[in-house]
């Protein structure tokens, strides 16, 4: 299936939902890694909204992007809890260790909070996290 | 064949519990995967017989199937941390299986609703105001007269809406009770629907929870006949903090940007597509089968501290031995809950901070240990319990460096709606740099269209003062809590530790 196809079946599969861009970016964003110019325009016609009010959705929200971004990406806790566990003296390594090819991404909280440092790759989740164990999950990333 | 019992929740897991249940099930045992008891240092925690091993990895599965494993801890429902709590909410955390309708029945499961039903609107909503729960989310507001305001409107449609958003630090009791126990958080909503009358409820969760995700979506199609009409759908947020707020988590189900919406009108008369609509956390919706339990009411109320009723389940996080859900009734001390119960810090090092509910409240100090767990007694000394968050620092931590990460997560999180919380968060970094680096001429107060800015160099005092009055301009110029409590960590901490301070 090409990608338009695969948009416009994203498209129908949200169609008569109350509020549906929230969820319709979700499935572009899993489908394509971003929400490209192109697709905006598409979207906004489906659910009769301006270009403009889907670009300003997209872009309030830290997780929806124009570009992909092919890189893996390791999500870090930066939050306080993960900060008093000292998630800040890792960061360098895991910058280290990623160079340029894997991406190290910031989140705030994972609700991990008592067993940090923590780190998300996807919908895994990693805790006691020390230099030498985040080296090696940014290494297998 | 043995039986062992391992939690199939996110932190568990994210500890090594797949690979550890893996590991029992090539050893030829049954393995059942139950929610946490939240002891979160001995995760993952095995259960044999009710015999607790923790935290387990593969090498010692056949210790603890012998039974001589150094990991045991005894009985585990015996254990120090759980005796001294008093679980309502979390009643069934460890021992049922979060997706087993059958488990769920087994354990008083759906018997608040049923009673709901029988008993009718008024009452319900009477049960729930002589309860005295209040909002579990952060602002305390009382839950039974929220019902009554949405009850009382007149409207086609109205809403139940599940903010799920946990975005504080140091918080997770929602995340670990919808990968728990989903159906008390389904029952809870369908009692508060049927109270106000609404045929649609929505769940709001971070994206930060994908576990917790596909756990309520799973319950809710397994519970969707037993609530019915009541439909639920599951939405996910999309990283934005703010949108916990309740106004801007109901612009972001409708599509939009998560902007905070002013009040009046409250989202109780006009919420959700501008339907009367029923906000309330995880924690409030899964009070309510309890509380309508028989004689739940009573008892919820005869528990507590002042105005502060029932039970809190409380999260020790961050540096802290112990950590983990610790539910009971409101009024306990910090001292008990941090050096007693958490058993001091992590690292063995002095406790030097301790910062109650998220990244919006106050850091106290162990001269404040004293300070009853309950709504008003910490609103008295300018800080918030919020969603219940305890989060642990030992002596290393700069509290400048936790004064600036106040404002720079405010400056990134902000929803821009007014200008104190956007820009003012901006000036507070800076501010902050100004004061950890020492006075350097300000390059910006020399521009020549500064013209109130003063001339000459400025001082430290002259920085701390400029901060006060940028911190006061946010408290009391912002429309929401975000850019009007970031001035609790940012103040607490210059008050009760001015030598980190340049
Ligand atoms: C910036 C900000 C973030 C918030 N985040 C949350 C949150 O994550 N979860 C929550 O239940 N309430 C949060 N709240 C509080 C909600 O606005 C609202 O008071 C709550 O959902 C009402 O439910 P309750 O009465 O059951 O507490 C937040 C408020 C603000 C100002
Ligand atoms: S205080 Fe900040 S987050 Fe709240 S409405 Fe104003 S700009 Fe938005
Ligand atoms: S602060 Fe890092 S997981 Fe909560």
């Amino acid at each position: 299936m090409d990608d338009s196809a695969r948009l416009a079946e994203i498209i129908a599969a949200h169609a008569g939902e109350e509020g549906a861009l929230l969820p319709i970016l979700h499935d572009v964003r899993a489908a394509f890694g971003c929400i490209a110019r192109a697709a905006q325009a598409d979207i906004a016609q489906a659910l009769n909204l301006s270009r403009a009010e889907v670009h300003g959705v997209i872009g309030f929200y830290h997780d929806f992007t124009e570009t992909p971004d092919p890189r893996p990406l390791v999500e870090l806790c930066r939050a306080e809890a993960c900060q008093a566990r000292g998630v800040e003296a890792l960061v360098a390594a895991a910058e280290r260790a990623a160079g340029a090819r894997v991406r190290i991404g910031k989140v705030w909280c994972l609700g991990l909070c008592s067993v940090g440092p923590n780190a998300r790759i996807g919908d895994d989740v990693h805790a006691r996290l020390d230099e030498a164990r985040l080296v090696a999950l940014v290494a297998g990333a | 064949m043995t039986t062992v019992r391992i939690s199939d929740d996110a932190l568990a897991r994210a500890c090594g519990a797949d690979a550890l249940a893996q590991a029992f099930a090539v050893a030829g045992c049954t393995v059942e995967r139950v929610s946490s008891w939240g002891m979160h240092w001995l995760e993952p925690l095995v259960e044999v017989d009710g015999l607790g091993f923790g935290p387990a990895t593969a090498a010692d599965v056949p210790g603890i199937l012998a039974g001589l494993s150094d990991k045991a801890i005894g009985r585990i429902g015996e254990h120090r941390f759980l005796a001294r709590q008093q679980r309502l909410t979390f009643a069934r955390a460890g021992r049922t299986r979060p997706l087993s309708l059958g488990d769920y029945a087994a354990t008083h499961g759906w018997e608040g609703l049923a009673r709901a039903r029988a008993i009718g609107p008024q009452a319900i909503i009477a049960e729930v105001i002589a309860s005295g729960l209040r909002g579990r989310g952060g602002a305390g507001f009382p839950a039974g007269i929220k019902l009554r305001t949405v009850a009382e409107a007149q409207a086609p449609r109205k809403f139940v809406v599940c903010n799920a958003d946990e975005g504080d630090s140091g918080t997770f009791a929602d995340r670990m009770l919808m990968e728990g126990d989903p159906f008390a958080l389904i029952e809870g909503m369908a009692i508060a629907a049927h109270a106000v009358g609404a045929e649609a409820g929505y769940v709001y969760v971070r994206s930060e929870y994908p576990h917790a995700v596909a756990k309520m979506r799973a319950a809710c199609t397994l519970a969707a006949p037993r609530i019915a009409p009541l439909h639920i759908e599951v939405r996910v947020g999309a990283g934005a903090y703010v949108c916990g707020e309740e106004t801007s988590l109901l612009n972001s189900l409708e599509g939009k940007r998560g902007e905070v919406r002013a009040k009046p009108p409250l989202p109780a008369l006009a919420g959700l597509f501008g339907c009367p609509t029923v906000v309330n956390n995880v924690l409030t919706l899964a009070a309510l089968p309890h509380i309508l339990s028989e004689g739940g009411a009573a008892h919820y109320a005869g528990l507590g501290h002042g105005r502060s009723r029932g039970t809190m389940p409380i999260q020790l996080a961050g540096n802290i031995r112990h950590g983990g859900l610790f539910e009971v009734p409101f009024g306990i001390t910090l001292d008990e809950l941090v050096n007693t119960i958490g058993g001091g810090t992590a690292s063995g090092r002095a406790v030097k901070a301790v910062q109650v509910g998220g990244p919006l409240g106050a850091y106290i100090p162990p001269s404040r240990f004293d300070l009853p767990f309950d709504y008003e007694a910490y609103a008295a000394a300018d800080a918030l319990i919020g969603h219940g968050g305890v989060v642990v620092f030992d002596e290393r931590v700069d509290m400048a460096r936790m004064a600036r990460f106040a404002m720079e997560f405010c400056a990134a999180e902000s929803c821009g709606k007014c200008t104190p919380c956007r820009i003012g968060s901006t000036r507070g970094v800076e501010l902050l740099d100004r004061i950890a680096t020492g006075a350097a001429p300000d390059a910006l107060a020399a521009l020549p269209q500064m013209r109130n800015a003063p001339r000459g160099l400025r001082g430290r005092a002259d920085d701390i003062a400029l901060l006060e009055e940028l911190c006061e301009t946010m408290q009391y110029g912002s429309l929401c809590a975000l850019g009007g409590f970031t001035p609790f960590p940012v103040l607490s901490a210059l008050r009760h530790w001015p030598q980190d301070f340049g």
